[in-house]
């Protein structure tokens, strides 16, 4: 028989303790969609498993909540991904083409200018929320999909990393583009972003994953239903306004469960794709 | 071919620190000159002036009998070979070589045609599709080879190219650069701190120190009249040996033995080559050899002649050991340099 140390058993009831904490709110609310909302009520998260998962699913993804009945499961997980697709891709343009102009051009101030950049990361959104708004109505863009990603789209986080990446490109790279006649936006285009391939995924996990996890702002930008995310649309269902109405705790349920599924699924897509850029260092 | 000329160039940073002092000289069309020094000379800001990469704070630069201080470094009709080879990571060796083209608008066709053509030249037909990461030192090294030949140039420049190199390799690519630049004979400039490079390479060596032109010649100018004591002590392994001399009337002596004749007033110091030290019964040089070291084809006496170090290269026929040995020093060898100033008498 083979021996088994005690401190791989110690090690694996550590790694399996852990997977089993952050697991469990998950699988209970799987189990939660499966029973009947009246149930929940009841009796809570239980052991058992009922037969109302495909009722559940069609009413989150097909059936429409609220007056309006715009807002289904499906166009609000399209509006989920415009913002997070929108938020990700923008910040890392914006991002890119700061760093870019800081890096390589001599301009008077770009030091100062990165530390004002910096300092922003100082004020999130939320301080300076009122006037992001007022600024926003004004320009007329309250629910539109501009006014949901671009107040959000400036990113000290992106730039600084940027920065620090662009830094570290040899001299000599930008010097042989120049003798090869490659002006600012060819070696941009044809130099800069190629060998940034790994940051920008690494970018995009993480930008993609707050953009979609945005709450505050989409509640505050957007009232028609139609134009709700996930995130924000998942509140709406359990708010109910007569008492004797039984939250679709269910439908909401789901409908948490399917909000999860996309961030996994880009950290898992971008992380091999992230790690297989690392190993195959090149630069 | 193009010939370069430099009228007065100079470069001083905006900090106030001369990185050259204004100097005037040309490059002959078709020529291989060398620019060599110490680190911090002042050869390497020199090259990138011609570049492009560097501005020109005085004087004039024109390449081929056109002005280029206020030319692009793309439209100076150049190609320029990095120290750390500079390819693009991402870009397999075809792309990498004909990146240059490609932005200058040349037909695909005719971007394909030269490729081939310079990868031919470089044995670097079997390694098109692969990515610089993917190559040695040395095919790398042709890969940037590459990258400059294709664009026909009028004048090379290399930064030192040989430096990331291991020593054998080196050896190798330095014949090889010389023999493509000869079969090409396009005007190069070449920089580098390593004087082996340097005498084995070009047709004509410019010395350069603290942002100075020392002195320029042939290869054999350098080593055998050098202008000065540190292109004396710079160019060749074991240096010069540079010791102090007494005047005697019109006579030069070193340890008591005559040496030369100068009308010099003042402090003369004599720098003799380790190989124009001959043992000999009758010299009159008495050195005491502390350490031998064994070359093979020849050996270095390491002792003390007087009260100075020098260094003497023998033949190994002459059987050596450690303690006095009698010397004495081909005639006319010696050189003799102002103590003072360091300039050749």
């Amino acid at each position: 028989m083979r021996k088994v140390k005690l401190s791989a058993v110690i090690d694996h009831g550590v790694l399996i303790l852990g997977s089993l904490f952050m697991m469990l709110p998950l699988l209970m609310l799987l189990q939660m969609t499966t029973i009947p909302d009246t149930e929940i009520i009841r009796t809570g998260p239980s052991l058992t498993v009922g037969d109302q998962f495909d009722d559940n699913f069609n009413k989150a993804m097909f059936e429409a909540s609220g007056f309006s009945g715009e807002n289904t499961g499906l166009s609000m997980l399209k509006n989920s991904f415009i913002l997070g697709i929108g938020f990700a891709v923008g910040k890392i343009v914006i991002g890119m083409m700061a760093a870019y102009a800081i890096v390589y051009f001599r301009l008077r101030f770009a030091t100062f200018a990165f530390w004002l950049i910096f300092t922003t990361l100082l004020l999130p959104l939320e301080v300076r929320i009122l006037p992001s708004y007022e600024v926003v109505q004004w320009l007329g863009m309250l629910n539109t999909y501009q006014g949901l990603i671009i107040p959000l789209i400036a990113s000290a986080t992106a730039t600084f990393f940027f920065r620090q990446f662009f830094r570290s490109v040899p001299e000599e790279l930008v010097e042989a583009a120049r003798i090869d006649g490659a002006g600012p936006v060819k070696f941009f285009i044809d130099i800069l972003v190629p060998l940034s391939r790994t940051m920008i995924a690494a970018m995009f996990i993480i930008m993609f994953v707050y953009g979609w996890n945005q709450y505050l702002w989409p509640t505050m930008i957007t009232t028609d239903e139609d134009m709700y995310t996930l995130v924000r649309g998942i509140k709406q269902i359990v708010q109910v306004l007569e008492g004797a109405v039984v939250p679709e705790f269910g439908r909401s349920n789901v409908l948490a469960l399917i909000a999860v599924i996309p961030p996994v699924l880009v950290v898992v897509f971008f992380q091999s794709w992230f790690v297989k850029g690392l190993t195959e260092s090149d630069k | 071919m193009a010939q370069v000329t430099f009228d007065t160039i100079g470069k001083t940073y905006p900090n106030g620190f001369e990185a050259l002092k204004p100097t005037s000289f040309g490059i002959e069309p078709g020529e291989f000159a060398v620019l060599v020094g110490p680190s911090g000379c002042g050869k390497s800001t020199l090259l990138r002036m011609v570049a492009g990469l560097e501005e020109i704070t005085s004087g004039e630069l024109s390449i081929a009998g056109r002005v280029v201080n206020d030319v692009d470094p793309a439209d100076r009709d150049i190609a320029m070979v990095f120290q750390n080879y500079a390819l693009y990571p991402h870009m397999t060796v075809r792309r990498n070589i004909g990146y240059g083209l490609k932005n200058r608008g040349t037909s695909k066709q005719e971007i394909a045609a030269k490729v081939d053509e310079a990868a031919s030249l470089l044995n670097l037909r079997d390694y098109l599709d692969r990515k610089p990461s993917q190559l040695s030192g040395g095919q790398r090294q042709r890969v940037a080879m590459g990258r400059a030949i294709v664009r026909d140039p009028a004048l090379f420049l290399f930064d030192e190219p040989l430096s990331n190199l291991d020593a054998k390799l080196r050896n190798q690519m330095r014949i090889e650069i010389k023999a493509l630049q000869r079969r090409l004979g396009v005007t190069s400039i070449y920089v580098t701190h390593d004087q082996v490079e340097a005498m084995t390479m070009a047709d004509r060596i410019i010395v350069m120190n603290e942002g100075r032109i020392e002195q320029i010649g042939t290869p054999s100018e350098v080593y055998h009249s050098p202008a000065t004591e540190f292109v004396a002590s710079f160019m060749g392994a074991p240096p010069m040996n540079l010791m102090p001399a007494e005047l005697d009337g019109g006579q030069v002596r070193l340890f008591g033995a005559t040496i030369g004749e100068t009308t010099h007033t003042g402090d003369v110091r004599a720098g003799v080559r380790p190989e124009d030290f001959l043992p000999d019964p009758e010299g009159t040089l008495m050195m005491n050899v502390e350490i031998i070291e064994e070359l093979g084809a020849h050996r270095l006496l390491h002792g003390t002649l007087g009260d100075t170090s020098v260094t003497v290269q023998v033949n190994n026929e002459n059987g050596a050991g450690v303690g006095p040995i009698k010397l004495s020093i081909k005639p006319g060898a010696a050189c003799l340099f102002d103590r003072k100033s360091g300039q050749r008498l």
